[in-house]
């Protein structure tokens, strides 16, 4: 096998799932620059309100992220000085039911539940989503294009989230 | 409820002096009780913005105080703002947020009511008998008025009209829908979120510039340098005047005050300012089109409850004593170029909203006041800050600093007045 059908070979979900679990506990430990590392330089990280279909860049979002904007954003998260992240609610999610999307050539879309439990000034609340990654083979491993997380209450209040999905 | 908490809800006039609030305003529930009453259904309160209801036949869901209520357009293209309550046994007759609809039906025992309230009719009506009328019924329809697309409701038939109300406040409500930038306002979505804290917190907080460079110091430093200088919002003149009945003015960017005076494109617009060109646009309306996009730099203050605020409306829900739902809702140019409005959207995201840059440390900056509230058996919330008068100051005679707290003294001048009536 080439190095290019290498990197379009289509990921195998057992594969994406342990991209996805070892994200899931960066996220947790809040280790957000191993984690800024996992993306494309073309990735995205969305975070929409509105439900169904539509162009995300043509709506309002919780989070539409390109690369310049995680950065700022993990920048701000570790910085110390934003009084919602420092320290900002502890986290604990569990990510399952991996279901394979409509993968195209060297893009492998997977989708999954996510259940995140986060604790905070004698507060434990849940947030629950529905998660679409778009996953690559870069050079450095299974890179993420895109991920989506849509929240099961996004077009409801929510609340201050110091932390990241 | 303690004997003590039932004597403060008696006595207003004590709570509120000219440069202090007692705590007890962020935490009885029996004075939370009578705010609803006294305030809430007593004055002109914010329901919706019209192009939330952009054609005949639809509605969106609001509130009043802690009433809901829907908003609608009839086919006259006139408001109304009505209970969201069956006139039969109380079930809420619409669930949906927003939408379009010829009617309004009870899924409890199927009374249906026109888009205006009217009951049109009831199921089985036979047996009420002959003197039933359904003239007698219609969902409860609140007086309606609008001024800018801005839309007010008030239980009340016999106080002020809305214009008289905003009075001065009009004219910043006109320099701030220059964001149209030639066109209408438009809303485009919105961020809500709730915190564990009193609503006079936030209303305090849309005319404090006081906390702007603490709380927000990590959206400046993920700004430019140049962006970085115009938000240095304690540093550039600016003001805060009281504008009477609750109303107040904060300036913080008096550059960005008449957006339709001609400026400089900033660095930070500059690849907005490529797309405009590409959309065919002339030089003098690309100009136009970047100043508004950028927002205002005032923020607005409307008692008891929405704020035009920089570049968005803000608009509080009291839930309770100890808890306040937010809604930042994004606006934007109607029929205006949409490389212009996905800028917006961008700008709205970096800083409001539960994951923006901003809203999350003014949420928590806000359970903090609540949280500390609780200590203290007599203290008091001071909003002494710049009593005095700027001598000298471009902008009039009755001007304050920008950091003074002059908004929270005209709001609770307000409160005091309405708790007392």
């Amino acid at each position: 096998m080439s190095t290019v059908d290498q990197l379009l070979d289509t990921i195998s979900l057992a594969e994406a799932a342990e991209f996805i679990w070892a994200e899931a506990e960066l996220l947790d430990r809040q280790d957000y620059r191993p984690w800024l590392d996992l993306w494309t330089a073309s990735g995205l990280y969305v975070i929409p309100i509105e439900r169904g279909d539509g162009d995300a860049a043509t709506r309002l979002n919780i989070a539409y992220d390109n690369g310049d904007m995680r950065a700022a954003r993990v920048k701000r998260l570790k910085s110390g000085f934003a009084i919602s992240s420092a320290p900002s609610a502890r986290t604990v999610r569990t990510v399952s039911r991996f279901v394979p999307g409509d993968t195209t050539r060297g893009v492998t879309v997977v989708r999954c539940a996510q259940t995140l439990v986060e604790f905070k000034f004698e507060r434990t609340r849940v947030l629950a989503a529905d998660v679409e990654y778009h996953l690559v083979r870069g050079p450095g491993g299974i890179a993420l294009e895109r991920k989506e997380v849509l929240l099961l209450n996004s077009d409801e209040p929510l609340w201050g989230i110091g932390y990241l999905f | 409820m303690t004997a003590v908490m039932e004597e403060e809800a008696r006595n207003f006039a004590a709570l509120v002096q000219d440069d202090r609030v007692h705590t007890s305003l962020y935490r009885n529930p029996a004075i939370f009780d009578e705010e609803m009453e006294r305030i809430f259904k007593n004055t002109w309160v914010w329901v919706a913005h019209a192009s939330e209801i952009p054609v005949k036949g639809s509605f969106v869901k609001s509130w009043v105080g802690n009433q809901p209520v829907i908003v609608t357009r009839d086919k006259d293209d006139r408001f109304h703002v009505l209970l969201n309550r069956c006139r039969h046994r109380a079930a809420t007759v619409c669930e949906k947020k927003k939408g379009k609809t010829s009617v309004f039906v009870c899924p409890y025992h199927g009374w249906s009511y026109d888009i205006d309230g009217k009951l049109r009719s009831v199921p089985h009506s036979a047996v009420y008998g002959e003197d039933f009328d359904k003239a007698d019924f219609p969902l409860v329809s609140l007086r309606v008025e609008h001024y800018q697309g801005m839309i007010f409701a008030t239980f009340r038939d016999d106080i002020e009209p809305l214009v008289e109300f905003l009075g001065p406040a009009k004219t910043w409500m006109d320099l701030f829908m220059k964001q149209g930038a030639g066109h209408p306002v438009k809303t485009m979505g919105e961020h809500q979120f709730r915190f564990n804290g009193n609503w006079k917190i936030q209303l305090e907080n849309t005319t404090d510039a006081y906390h702007f460079p603490i709380v927000h110091k990590t959206f400046i430093d993920s700004l430019d340098a140049e962006t970085g200088n115009v938000f240095d919002v304690l540093g550039q003149g600016g003001w805060v005047e009281d504008l009477g009945n609750g109303h107040s003015l904060m300036v913080m960017i008096p550059d960005l005050v008449d957006l339709e005076q001609d400026a400089d494109i900033p660095e930070r617009f500059a690849a907005l300012a490529e797309d405009l060109r590409a959309e065919g646009r002339d030089e003098a309306e690309v100009r136009r089109i970047v100043r508004a996009v950028g927002g205002t730099g005032f923020n607005l203050n409307l008692f008891p409850n929405v704020a035009c605020s920089m570049a968005f409306f803000r608009v509080l829900r009291p839930v309770s004593v100890d808890e306040t739902e937010i809604r930042h809702i994004a606006i934007g140019m109607d029929g205006g170029s949409e490389a212009g409005n996905r800028m917006r959207l961008r700008l709205h995201e970096h800083f409001q909203g539960p994951m923006g840059f901003g809203s999350p440390d003014d949420a928590e900056g806000w359970e903090r006041v609540q949280r500390g509230a609780a200590a203290g058996d007599d203290l008091w919330i001071l909003v002494n800050r710049g009593q005095d008068p700027l001598v000298g100051h471009g902008a009039g005679s009755n001007v304050g600093d920008v950091s003074a707290e002059t908004g929270m003294r005209a709001a609770y001048g307000m409160w005091k007045r309405m708790m007392e009536a």
